[in-house]
């Protein structure tokens, strides 16, 4: 049986802040034993499916469940009339349904859910269940939404949000104006742990759910308020996550599980497929964009006007902050003295869309990145020199008004991707694996043009927009088998991002440990917020050093105390209570002796503000992360076959503390913008997902993906915690822009959509 | 319908098998060896890589039939934690390992490849693991465990 117990990590290798110790669950995820959500396993447990709906907008006239009741191995059949409590989850606003009530708003939403004793048995009990539905003219487009005679969404109108930034007193024209449209398809997270999870009743009206997701506590209030029981009752434990990206931001099988298992009283495991998760989860907002640079003729930019339309699908989830972040960081990391900015997030009855690595930033880059290269060519200038002096400093204000007062070295990111090493010119004999099209053998080299792209990025770091974003941790440090042990607990959830290793790593510094208990991440703590948005390291991290601290201060001042010194001449070091001189005073373990010293923190970083609702000043965000790409791609412009030949970067991380962990970072970040500017896309038409499937959705494989040379450069952020910044988003903002430039260069085409498809290269319709 | 197999040395046996189930539903839900994961179960992603009389294939397109009276061998039968096999080893220690939820079929996957050729060149690395999916690493750490593990093999096995 794999105990769904949480997941226990400890290591006794040695690795402070800077060192790069290896994970400690890496041993655990080799041998196969760790335990994911969708391998959790209890005695006498049955297994949920869902029902959803065929049609993007329809009526329930009526639902007969007795059907599918009547399967032999059936437990039990729920639709909304059995969630006990308000029938209405969501991140931001609650309006979503746990179960369609009476209408349904995008193909794949939830109506019914199904226990049985074989996930088999409930999938063929799931289809008998009958569904009368009238179908509803339908939103399928974010422009159609804008329209006030389309039909409405929800009772309030089809607008989530609609961020308005005026800065400046300038005109918006210039001496040289470049505009363009850009569109950008649907993303998907195509995280490979499918959703899963576990829920346990307890017996006396509770409930035990063993999930993967980012953000246990506001998974747990939402569940509660669906189910109308207090925290207490509804118990979150993380199990093994396989990778998040957003997508497990929102709620999928959370609140179905823990009603399956509290109307039968059984165990219930959830496990959806690759094509359910596909409509199981928020996708990253398609966006349609307008964009209107003006330049002086030397270059310099003089304003910058924006068009932002998100389509938000047909639940807000998170598109209200998306907005905030594709409208305030909409023009790239870029000096603009006036700014005229309308950024949209609309309902629509497509698949609701949501938080995404990059989130709001990753479509707009596609649009400022492709504008100033335009503007670099209609000046002659090369596409660094238009970047470099019009690259954001530290001491400038960017479009909100707000003061960048930490490093923001655009200038020195670009040009140092600029002076990385090229990859060699082709010879004469190709590897067919190296060529556009590959081993299916569509060309030797013939037809094959080579292209150079360049893109710049600046994201926030953490929640925005006067977001009360705080991590909690509780450290507890002990002798155990006559070693002093420090256990870190936090609710920080591990999505392979490696923050398990980081909190090990800062308790070994601030405590003079060695060994480190990584407690299981559980709602028994307070909350650590969301693992996105790049903050964990900062902000749990934050928490996990303000713990340590407040666990140190009572060890030196009960050392002080005992050997008659003052505290402040004391350290901890190697497990010793050393003096200013370094010399060992007692050892830690006697000190302690059977005593445990505890303490649990609550950390935030400096307070964020709403911006003014008609211009958008205001200090929005606590943090700035900034990266720079370049591309180098091989086009078979005859057959608009891509192969990436190079993809470096350059990123300025603050201060690395765990440097392995931050290069493997960029390398899976660059390869997720990638992905989006070559191949990933859920093509929606009317309203309906047409490709829900890894045969027909494509991610890169290992032989899509080019070796990436990487400058990592720590200019440390005097505000947060040891200098850091945060790291996962920037490069799946800049690498995507750059690979599109690239191909622009090599086929000469303006290419104002990604992803970019064949007939797209070579023109052919 | 009964399914009798040898999974990692061991005759094993499951009983009351669906005949529509996979073997990775069979080794997941039945024998407890849940090592073998079930990222697509569609074939496309590669991470319920297993041996299956010596080759590797996707358990997730092997009906559990086809495995009957046959050999498999998981990730779970490589080694363990305190014998991890070379690639495992590699993996951990050059950070191929993220999520790790497409990392049991990488690593069935590269311990084929390095069985059939001992010191793999990039170009053939990357051809032999284009059939599994990681959606973290962006690859290079993979790669860097595959030359690892064989520059480890060389230095036992010279």
């Amino acid at each position: 049986m794999t105990s769904p117990a949480g997941i226990r990590t400890e290591s006794t290798a040695d690795g402070r802040i800077g060192d790069s110790p290896l994970r400690p669950d890496g041993t655990a995820k080799v041998t196969g034993e760790f335990a994911y959500a969708s391998d959790l396993w209890h005695d006498d447990m049955c297994w949920g499916v869902t029902l959803r709906s065929p049609h993007p907008h329809a009526r329930i006239r009526a639902l007969d469940p007795g059907p599918a009741l009547a399967v032999p191995g059936v437990y039990a059949v729920l639709t909304a009339d059995d969630v006990p409590g308000r029938n209405a989850v969501g991140l931001e606003h609650a309006d979503q349904p746990v179960l369609a009530d009476g209408v349904v708003r995008y193909q794949g939403e939830p109506v019914a859910i199904v226990a049985a004793d074989h996930p088999e048995t409930a999938r063929r009990a799931a289809d008998r269940i009958v569904v009368d539905y009238e179908p509803l003219p339908a939103v399928t487009d974010a422009r159609q939404a804008l329209d006030p005679s389309s039909p409405q969404v929800h009772p309030g109108g089809n607008v989530v949000r609609h961020l308005k930034i005026r800065k400046g007193a300038g005109e918006l024209s210039a001496p040289v104006v470049v505009s363009l449209d850009f569109a950008v398809g649907m993303q998907d997270q195509a995280f490979l742990g499918p959703e899963s999870g576990l829920a346990v009743p307890d017996g006396a009206g509770g409930v035990d759910l063993y999930v993967a997701t980012q953000w246990l506590h506001v998974d747990q209030r939402q569940i509660c308020q669906a189910l109308d029981l207090p925290p207490e009752q509804v118990r979150l434990t993380l199990a093994g996550v396989g990778g998040a990206f957003g997508g497990r931001e929102d709620l999928s099988m959370h609140v179905h599980a823990c009603l399956l298992a509290m109307h039968t009283g059984k165990p219930v495991k959830m496990v959806y497929n690759r094509e359910e998760s596909f409509f199981g989860h928020v996708h990253r907002h398609p966006a349609t964009m307008r964009y209107e640079f003006g330049a002086e003729p030397d270059g310099r930019l003089v304003y910058g006007r924006a068009e932002i339309l998100f389509d938000g699908g047909a639940y807000a989830s998170s598109t209200a902050a998306v907005v905030g972040n594709g409208g305030t960081m909409g023009l790239g990391p870029y000096r603009f003295p006036t700014v005229h900015v309308d950024c949209w997030g609309l309902y629509t009855n497509n698949p609701p869309c949501g938080a995404m690595r990059g989130f709001g930033c990753v479509q707009a880059a596609y649009a400022h990145e492709a504008v100033m290269d335009e503007l670099a060519d209609r000046l002659g200038l090369d596409r660094v020199a238009i970047r470099a002096p019009n690259g954001m400093r530290e001491g400038d204000e960017n479009i909100t008004g707000q003061l960048i007062d930490s490093a923001a070295p655009v200038a020195e990111l670009i040009e140092r991707v600029r002076d990385l090493p090229l990859p060699p010119e082709p010879g004469q004999a190709r590897d067919l694996r190296n060529l556009p099209g590959g081993v299916a053998n569509t060309t030797h080299g013939e037809g094959v043009v080579r292209g150079v792209g360049y893109a710049v990025t600046y994201k926030n770091v953490g929640f925005s927009e006067g977001f009360d974003d705080y991590s909690t941790a509780r450290v507890r440090l002990e002798v155990v088998a006559g070693e002093p042990v420090a256990t870190v607990h936090t609710a920080a959830a591990e999505v392979g991002q490696g923050l398990v290793t980081v909190e090990q790593q800062i308790a070994r510094t601030e405590l003079g440990v060695e060994r480190v208990t990584v407690h299981p991440k559980d709602t028994q703590v307070g909350s650590s917020g969301s693992t996105s948005a790049s903050r964990q390291t900062y902000v749990t991290g934050g928490a996990v050093k303000a713990a340590c601290e407040a666990v140190r201060a009572l060890v030196l001042a009960r050392a002080a105390a005992l050997l008659e010194v003052p505290a402040a001449a004391l350290r901890l070091e190697h497990a010793k209570i050393v003096d200013a001189g370094g010399e060992v005073l007692t050892s830690l373990a006697d000190l302690l002796g059977d005593d445990a010293v505890e303490q649990t923190v609550e950390w935030r970083h400096r307070p964020t503000h709403p911006v003014d609702p008609e211009t958008g000043q205001g200090n929005a965000h606590v943090q700035y992360a900034f990266s720079a790409h370049r591309a180098v791609v091989d086009v078979d412009v005859e057959l608009g076959l891509v192969k990436v030949v190079a993809l470096d970067t350059a990123q300025d991380v603050g201060k690395a503390l765990n440097p392995a962990a931050v290069i493997g970072q960029i390398q899976g970040g660059s390869v997720q913008g990638m992905g989006l500017a070559l191949m990933e896309e859920v093509v929606v038409t009317d309203g309906r997902i047409r490709n829900p499937s890894f045969t027909d959705y494509l991610i890169p494989t290992i032989l899509d993906t080019p070796p990436m040379q990487i400058q990592v450069l720590e200019y440390p952020d005097p505000h947060a915690p040891y200098g850091v910044r945060g790291v996962g988003e920037p490069p799946t903002i800049s690498s995507g822009p750059a690979v599109a430039a690239a191909i622009r260069q090599a086929c000469g085409r303006p290419l104002r959509r990604v992803p970019i498809r064949p007939e797209h290269i070579t023109g052919v319709r | 319908m009964r399914i009798t197999a040898t999974v990692n040395g061991e005759p094993r046996q499951a009983d009351d098998v669906w005949e529509g189930e996979s073997l990775l539903y069979v080794l997941r839900e039945r024998l407890g060896l849940p090592g073998s994961k079930n990222a697509c179960e569609q074939g496309e992603c590669g991470s319920c890589t297993v041996y299956l009389d010596g080759v590797p294939v996707c358990a997730c397109l092997v009906a559990a039939g086809q495995a009957q009276g046959r050999e498999v061998v998981t990730v779970e039968g490589l080694g363990s934690r305190d014998a991890l096999d070379p690639v495992q080893q590699a993996f951990v220690d050059a950070g191929a390992v993220q999520c790790g939820f497409c990392t049991p079929g990488l690593v069935v996957a590269a311990h084929d490849l390095l069985a059939r050729n001992t010191r793999p060149s990039d170009p053939e690395i990357r051809e032999a693991l284009a059939g599994n999916l990681c959606r973290c690493t962006g690859y290079e750490a993979i790669l860097a465990a595959v030359r690892l593990a064989a520059d480890r093999n060389a230095e036992v096995a010279p």
